[in-house]
């Protein structure tokens, strides 16, 4: 069991969770081009090693997170909020 | 390289089973090869065995890192089934099927390969629709299929639940005939040894570390024991793709890397002659009996990006859940293992077959969970797309600029979520 220090919850097994992918991703305007939303819709880097990608704490306080953890040995790193002013509200 | 047939059996059995040769050569690397493939999986042993068998090219070498078949052939649970519901991909596999069916004798090996049937149980009326659509499309394709009705199904598999309370009341079933099971070691076991029966070189122990270019050129790979240049090069190590093609300067591509577990029980006598797969919201489970008797299943990815060859927990328990739903009286069985492999999860659940920006450097990934099956038909079409530089009819769809035309091959409608499909 991987377990995620939720900024709100705390400590929590990671089967609260649902996993949401790759947070490097940027989404270009919706005019931009076909290549650029290519790269954004379909391609990823898909390390081994450290990764920044997005949890939903579902089965908890519903905060979407964005934890670093390393794919190969599943240790987590830093998380936070995805939503930049949520930090600073909540304090 | 002697043939093994029934005569060598016996001679051997009066002989004391002394006079075995090895199987395979364990040569040291040569400079040069025409042709380099990193990956010693099913997949890049049988494009070998294809290289040498169809197109003549001999001078091959097949570069592992580990030993032949401990990726992700030896991980899966041994079911080969052609019934896809995109005519391309139910095509590829029915090629593969067609390979499979005489598998041990092109080999002279036995990969066991059993025409047991396989059972898609449907639950409700959107599945049975879903069923309907499969098993048409199929027949468009020129491959049997059947649509079963319960008691038709009662008739085939009586120990399952139909009860009136059972979590997945059983409609009917979607039933290929034609499909069924393989022994996975055997198969990378086969196909090792009749490439090197042609001559080709399999170099395990050796990992490579780097992938050589001039001018946008491959010319071949950096290894633990040394450059070995190479004229052509491919690529067949679903699980790290990424990893490896990112030697090659290719940084991003449409693929996560996930990983799925298979479980094992304790042998039970024969309780299973088909295999029974089922996917219902929330959950999805396949099964079969290996010839050992232990009761082979898996269901769902861990669902989060993951290159360690490991299972969770949680998936485990959703698994049972799974099994318990169909087969009850699976209950007081003993889990014997439980493993994970690392699968290349497409972002459309398709895999890919193609050149690369890198000329002369072609990739074969992306099998999702459906590489086992593939294992021949892969190593046919890779080893054609090598040998001639172009993809045939049947793997032009597999293209890796597909992603990008709108030409995206999604099984079962799912988008860009690799996760999901």
């Amino acid at each position: 069991m991987i377990r995620i220090k939720c900024p709100f919850c705390g400590i929590r097994d990671h089967s609260e969770f649902s996993y949401g992918g790759d947070a490097t991703v940027e989404y270009p305007p919706l005019d931009a081009s076909t290549e650029a939303w290519n790269e954004a819709v379909y391609q990823r880097a898909n390390p081994r090693g450290p990764h920044r990608e997005y949890w939903h704490h579902l089965n908890g306080c519903r905060s979407w997170l964005i934890v670093e953890r390393d794919t190969l040995t599943h240790e987590v790193g830093t998380v936070e909020f995805a939503h930049p002013g949520l930090s600073e509200a909540l304090k | 390289m002697s043939h093994y047939s029934v005569w060598s059996v016996l001679r051997e059995g009066l002989r004391g089973q002394t006079g075995w040769e090895r199987a395979w050569r364990d040569p040291e690397p040569k400079p040069e090869y025409d042709v380099v493939i990193i990956g010693g999986g099913g997949h890049g042993l049988a494009t070998a065995y294809y290289l040498a068998k169809n197109h003549g090219i001999t001078n091959v070498a097949v570069v592992e890192k580990g030993w032949l078949g401990g990726g992700n052939t030896g991980r899966n649970t041994t079911i080969v089934r052609s019934n896809y519901s995109q005519p391309s991909s139910t095509q590829f596999y029915e090629h593969s099927l067609k390979l499979w069916e005489n598998l041990s004798h092109d080999l002279n090996y036995n990969v066991m390969f059993s025409q047991r049937g396989q059972l898609g149980l449907f639950h409700n009326p959107a599945g049975r629709d879903a069923a309907a659509k499969r098993a048409n499309t199929m027949m468009a394709c020129g491959i049997e299929a059947s649509l079963l009705s319960r008691d038709e199904v009662m008739n085939m598999v009586p120990h399952l639940d139909y009860s009136e309370n059972a979590r997945f009341p059983i409609l009917g079933a979607m039933l290929q005939k034609r499909a069924g099971t393989a022994r996975h070691d055997a198969v990378a076991w086969g196909f090792a040894r009749g490439a090197d029966n042609y001559g080709v070189d399999i170099l395990q122990q050796t990992e490579v570390t780097g992938i050589l270019r001039e001018g946008g050129m491959v010319t071949g790979v950096e290894t633990t024991k040394g450059t070995i240049r190479a004229k052509k090069v491919g690529v067949a190590v679903a699980g790290s793709t990424g990893h490896v093609m990112r030697m090659a300067g290719i940084d991003r591509l449409p693929i996560e890397s996930h990983k799925l577990q298979a479980f094992v029980s304790e042998p039970l006598k024969p309780l299973l002659d088909c295999v029974i797969g089922y996917g219902a919201p929330g959950a999805h489970f396949y099964i079969s009996q290996s010839d050992k008797g232990g009761m082979v299943f898996g269901g769902d990815l861990d669902f989060y990006n993951s290159y360690a060859q490991r299972g969770n927990l949680p998936i485990v328990q959703d698994v049972a859940e799974c099994a318990m739903a169909i087969l009850p009286c699976l209950g007081r069985v003993k889990l014997l293992r439980h493993w994970a492999g690392i699968m290349d999860m497409s972002m459309d659940g398709t895999h890919i077959m193609t050149k690369t920006p890198v000329d002369k450097l072609y990739l074969n990934a992306g099998w999702c969970y459906g590489g086992f099956k593939a294992t021949p038909a892969s190593g046919w079409h890779f080893a054609d797309l090598i040998a001639n530089d172009r993809p045939d009819n049947l793997t032009a769809a597999f293209s890796l600029d597909r992603f990008e035309r709108g030409l995206t091959i999604d099984e079962k409608g799912m988008g860009p979520t690799p996760k999901l499909h």
